[in-house]
């Protein structure tokens, strides 16, 4: 009998598998339910806005996004002719969400900074508070709000930054008409997205390791450096966030732009100027009077508006993943 | 505090004392240490001193007239059983007490004979002269390696003409260069425990304090890492006032000139006993140091 060297056997993986109890998978079936319940509706939105606004997709292509002329007319054949173009809407929308987040993340951020380091407690309670109402606030208020109050302020406002900046093409306008311009509504649609940007803030900033804080501070750091050098790389991730939850309800805003913007169908990029676009606004202003190819122009116009905030969304979920991983 | 036994240039213990009256192992080490430790060669100033000091938590009294006083170029580790104030102690030295919000203090902690708590002081100056390195490393994670040991300059708004060589300096003092030299662009959260540690040792060196304070700095390390920490705290000794809390006594043995042990008997904490720490170890004056030191509790 020879003696064999010994050798070694690895045995294969076992699969692991555990059988649930009956009650955790009942509550697995309810919990999985009502979370897939809330996608299946987001799609069936989405599949009813396609199926409606089918035909104008259809009949206009590609230049339903490039157009930007919106006319319905009936020739003497009675022959209906009609251009759906969004671009000039999709643009607008663009340029007010954006002058939004341009005063609103700076503002955001600084009152999120002072509710965290510095206000007093009492002071802190009661901003809070105050904060988070003016995100529950209807709309239509900050509509009438902008229209009876912050315009008149703001049209000087546009007139001081027209009479220094106006060699810059955006702050130029064709005619001296400062009401209901794309600025104003950008402002409005700012104090909105204030409360939204500023709670998303506070709340990574207040989650900020306080040994890190401690850190910058046992380095002889002032108050200031320490924010700069560890409060603000933690959170910036959050503040992106936040600034892109602004984003979506600047985009979906409706009642309060369509009080304070003029609508019209031409593309303007320069903000002082009495011009705008914005598609929710624009849904609202046509639906009224729209006749059945318009109702399926508008619906189409509802599904861009669902897929850009979407791409919104997923652009900010990148970004949030990319730069959180760095501060933290 | 004079009765330390410093050892002249031939390395015989100049104390009179008889050595190792009640051997035992921790005083073993503890003389080892002290005559291996030659006193400073430079002038560092009258030191740290803390004068009757207190301290609240709320109304919670959590340390009660303390009064130690720190040479320049010592080390003194501060010892004890869990809640008896050591912890606390140590952060009024640097006005990181104070961040806890709702906390008070009373008494003096003096800076080369100025308070540091005078009103009107710049609390950010204070905390550049006294450094502290914290129980878990905390690096920055945004920043490398580099940036990391050079922070507290930013911070502070320091200038320094020479970047490079302030750096290898700082990182080799804290017994990190070797092994980092190569990689000081990658992120500080690459590096191991041990080496986070140093790497705020040496963070805490960039800014040039004239004291070191350490909150067991080796209780989150494995005991390479540890022992690593104690040769740079034995090496950092030379130049610079150290303050070191550890809950390990072999450690307080190894590394320190003086010990300081604290207790709470359910009130405020206090100081029960200092004294050089090869005495400390061997015959402390105190029944219940004695009782701690050898194990009987705590």
């Amino acid at each position: 009998m020879s003696i064999d060297a010994p050798v070694k056997v690895t045995p294969p993986a076992r699969k692991i598998t555990t059988k649930p109890r009956v009650s955790d998978q009942i509550f697995r079936a309810i919990v999985t339910t009502f979370s897939f319940s809330a996608l299946l509706i987001l799609s069936l939105i989405a599949l009813f806005l396609l199926s409606k606004g089918f035909t104008t997709l259809k009949e206009q292509g590609f230049g339903f996004i490039t157009n930007f002329e919106w006319s319905v007319f009936v020739d003497e054949n009675g022959v209906e002719k009609a251009t759906f173009g969004l671009q000039a809407m999709l643009l607008g929308t663009l340029v007010i969400s954006i002058i939004a987040l341009v005063i609103a993340v700076p503002l955001s951020v600084l009152t999120a900074l002072f509710l965290t380091f510095y206000a007093p407690d009492r002071v802190k309670r009661i901003l809070v508070t105050i904060i988070d109402l003016m995100a529950a606030f209807p709309s239509i208020l900050y509509g009438l709000w902008g229209f009876f109050v912050l315009m008149p302020m703001a049209e000087y406002w546009a007139k001081l930054i027209h009479k220094w900046l106006g060699w810059i093409y955006i702050f130029d306008v064709p005619d001296p008409i400062y009401t209901r311009s794309p600025f104003i509504a950008g402002l409005v649609l700012s104090v909105m997205i204030i409360p939204i940007i500023t709670s998303v803030s506070r709340e990574v900033f207040s989650q900020t390791p306080l040994d890190r804080i401690q850190a910058a501070y046992a380095l002889g750091a002032t108050k200031w450096g320490m924010i700069r050098a560890v409060v603000l790389p933690f959170g910036a991730g959050g503040v992106v966030g936040g600034s892109m939850l602004g984003l979506g309800r600047a985009f979906g805003e409706t009642v309060a732009v369509f009080s304070v913007l003029n609508i019209v169908f031409r593309t303007n990029f320069q903000i002082l100027f009495t011009q705008g676009g914005n598609v929710a606004s624009m849904i609202i202003q046509k639906w009224g009077e729209a006749g059945p190819s318009e109702v399926s122009a508008l619906m189409a116009a509802g599904l861009v508006l669902f897929i850009l905030t979407l791409l919104v969304n997923f652009l900010a979920n990148y970004v949030v993943t990319k730069t959180v991983k760095s501060g933290r | 505090m004079s009765q330390v036994n410093y050892t002249n240039q031939n390395g015989k213990l100049m104390s009179d004392q008889p050595k190792n009256t009640t051997p035992s192992s921790l005083s073993d080490v503890a003389s080892k240490r002290a005559e291996s430790k030659v006193a400073g060669t430079q002038p560092l100033g009258t030191g740290l001193e803390a004068r009757g000091v207190h301290a609240w938590f709320d109304k919670h009294h959590a340390l009660e007239d303390v009064s130690l006083d720190f040479s320049a170029g010592t080390v003194t580790a501060l010892i004890g059983p869990s809640g008896c104030g050591k912890s606390t102690f140590i952060r009024t030295l640097n006005r990181m007490h104070e961040f806890i919000p709702h906390t008070s203090m009373a008494g003096q902690v003096l800076l080369d004979g100025k308070d540091i708590y005078e009103s009107g002081i710049d609390v950010t100056k204070i905390r550049l002269q006294i450094g502290m390195v914290f129980q878990k490393p905390n690096p920055f994670p945004s920043m490398t390696i580099g940036e990391n040991v050079l922070s507290g300059l930013k911070l502070a708004q320091l200038k320094v003409d020479n970047q490079e060589d302030l750096l290898e300096e700082c990182l080799t003092r804290a017994g990190l260069w070797t092994e980092v030299k190569d990689r000081l662009g990658a992120h500080a959260g690459g590096l191991s425990g041990g080496q986070q540690q140093r790497l705020c040792i040496a963070r805490a060196l960039a800014v040039k304090p004239k004291v070191l304070l350490m909150d067991e700095p080796c209780s989150a390390l494995d005991p390479g890492s540890t022992l690593r920490i104690e040769e740079t705290i034995s090496q950092l000794s030379k130049s610079m006032t150290i303050v070191i809390v550890t809950h390990n006594m072999q450690q307080a043995a190894r590394v320190s000139d003086y010990t300081a042990f604290f207790l709470s008997d359910g009130g405020p904490g206090q100081m029960i006993e200092v004294g050089p720490t090869n005495e400390i170890f061997s015959r402390p004056r105190d029944e219940r140091t004695e009782n701690y030191v050898t194990g009987r509790f705590g």
